[in-house]
């Protein structure tokens, strides 16, 4: 089970949390100006790496909110936890083994 | 190709059983092929199957990054039904079915199919009134499906408890009679067999990491470990790493990658006659022809490459096994496993061109390829031979989320993951 850093309740078991796929997707501010292709990217179209993933987690049964995790796909550890509205943190490659879990 | 029948066996026990050879060369790559499948699972082997023996495409190659059969062909477990809701998945399952009941004679190797059907259980209002829906929907499309009380699943299936003290009772289940289970490891070898005796070369230990392109932007070529292979046709067939080797490409795909985990438990003598399924509370179980009890865990809630995942979805299924069988609980379990899955948004295969000019994807099986496996090689080689699908897999395409043509199983497949 992995352990989760909610940025305002710190470290929690991850069943305390919901995944919520990736993070900064932001919804067309004009739904009816989209075409059909951008407006299918927008619905379905996700990141799937092999690495470096910027996701949204809801601490469901803590604080109830929403945040943004970086984890590495590759090893499930997380690199940093960070909240919403703040841009992702610059950080590239893979997570340093023994970093976050 | 040595061919297997109860005379080569018989000779073979009179000398010693030194005679047998390899199931298939050890090919090292050529200069060029007329077309390569990634992906030595039983969907790319498959697939380089019917592309030599019913569309002639000889000189045509398996690049597998580790060896046949030790990606999601071995992690499942190996559940075969085809008891979908719309008409196009039906016809794409039951397609498979179909070939799954004469493979092993075709194919000349015994893969086990064991049609000892597949029983899912109803244990909600919402759940007796969705698969007698799904009965309909699969008897209008020539699949059969039938309802069942719980004393007659019980019948059906000895070891499951009826009884209303359980958190939530057995309310009727649903049988597919000829769905069952086949051997994994069976399949992609009696493939890999039967396509090397073709002439296709089956290339372990090569990954690919790149594909060339020309100035129009057509496939020419792969680049992998073991060196630049030419090639017009590269058809991908990658499981959870089609993101990864699409990528190559260019070509951005609606797929996300999660880890599926599976557990065995120790072999005990058969006790469990036929597949059961339970969407609501997740239990998934049958018992291998070696006695173990092979158990289906979920997906894991966040996408990775692990092939692990968190063993609190274990511990869930188990509860739910437990409860539902109380005569397991005492059984050890043996072994756990994760696989990657690819899924999509509508929890149905992409099987079709991309906007790539000669590469072919079959990908988006999530968590329930196996059962596919024939059905799904068919059409795609297919579509690679002809440059066009297969009426089947025409549906199957990458634009039906540009255009909201979903094929939505998302809440019809037989496990909520």
């Amino acid at each position: 089970m992995l352990v989760i850093h909610c940025p305002y309740c710190g470290p929690r078991p991850e069943l305390e949390f919901r995944h919520c796929g990736q993070a900064h997707i932001a919804r067309p501010l004009d739904p009816s100006a989209q075409t059909a292709d951008e407006w299918g990217e927008y619905l379905y179209l996700r990141e799937n790496p092999k690495g470096m993933h910027a996701e949204r987690w809801r601490h469901m049964h803590g604080c109830g909110r929403f945040f943004n995790a970086l984890r590495d796909t590759t090893t499930d550890f997380f690199v940093t936890t960070y909240k919403c509205g703040e841009p992702r943190p610059a950080v590239s490659g893979t997570a340093p083994a023994g970093g976050q879990r | 190709m040595q061919k297997f029948s109860a005379w080569s066996l018989l000779k073979e026990a009179f000398g010693g059983q030194q005679g047998w050879q390899p199931q298939w060369r050890r090919a090292a790559p050529k200069a060029e092929y007329d077309a390569i499948i990634v992906g030595g699972g039983g969907h790319g082997l498959g697939a380089a199957y019917y592309l030599a023996a019913e569309h002639g495409l000889t000189n045509i190659a398996v690049v597998e990054k580790g060896w046949i059969g030790g990606g999601n062909t071995g992690r499942n477990t190996t559940i075969i039904r085809s008891n979908y809701l719309f008409n196009e998945s039906a016809q794409l399952y039951d397609h498979s079915v179909k070939l799954w009941e004469t493979l092993s004679q075709v194919l000349n190797y015994n893969v086990m199919f064991s049609p000892r059907g597949v029983m899912m259980l109803a244990h909600t209002v919402h759940d007796v009134q969705v698969f007698k829906r799904h009965i309909h929907a699969n008897r209008a499309n020539g699949v059969d499906n039938e309802w069942l009380t719980p004393e007659e699943a019980k019948a059906f299936c000895p070891p499951l408890n009826i009884g209303d003290d359980i958190r939530y009772p057995v309310m009727g289940a649903a049988l597919q009679r000829r769905g069952g289970t086949a051997r994994h490891d069976a399949v992609a070898w009696g493939y890999a067999r039967a396509a090397d005796a073709l002439g296709v070369d089956i290339i372990e230990n090569c990954e690919v990491t790149g594909i060339r392109r020309d100035a129009n932007g057509a496939v020419e070529g792969i680049e992998t470990t073991r060196g630049a292979i030419r090639t017009r046709k590269v058809g991908v067939s990658a499981a959870g790493h089609s993101s990864v080797v699409l990528g190559m490409a260019g070509v951005k795909l609606p797929l996300e990658s999660f880890p599926l985990q599976a557990l065995v438990s120790e072999p005990v003598k058969p006790a469990f006659p036929c597949v059961v399924m339970s969407n609501s509370i997740h239990a998934y179980i049958s018992q291998s022809d070696k006695g173990e009890l092979v158990i289906g865990a979920s997906s894991d809630s966040y996408n990775s490459y692990t092939q692990r995942g968190s063993l609190h979805i274990n511990a869930h299924t188990l509860a739910a096994i437990c409860e539902l069988f109380p005569a397991f609980r005492r059984m050890r379990m043996l072994r756990n496993w994760g696989g990657i899955v690819d899924v999509t948004p509508d929890r149905s295969p992409i099987i079709a061109k991309t906007p790539v000019k000669g590469l072919y994807v079959n990908c988006g099986w999530g968590t329930g390829g196996f059962k596919a496996t024939p059905g799904s090689a068919h059409v795609f080689a297919h579509t690679i031979a002809h440059d066009e699908p297969h009426a089947i897999n025409a549906p199957f395409t990458i634009e039906r989320f540009r255009d909201g043509l979903l094929i939505d199983e998302a809440a019809a497949a037989a496990v909520a993951h």
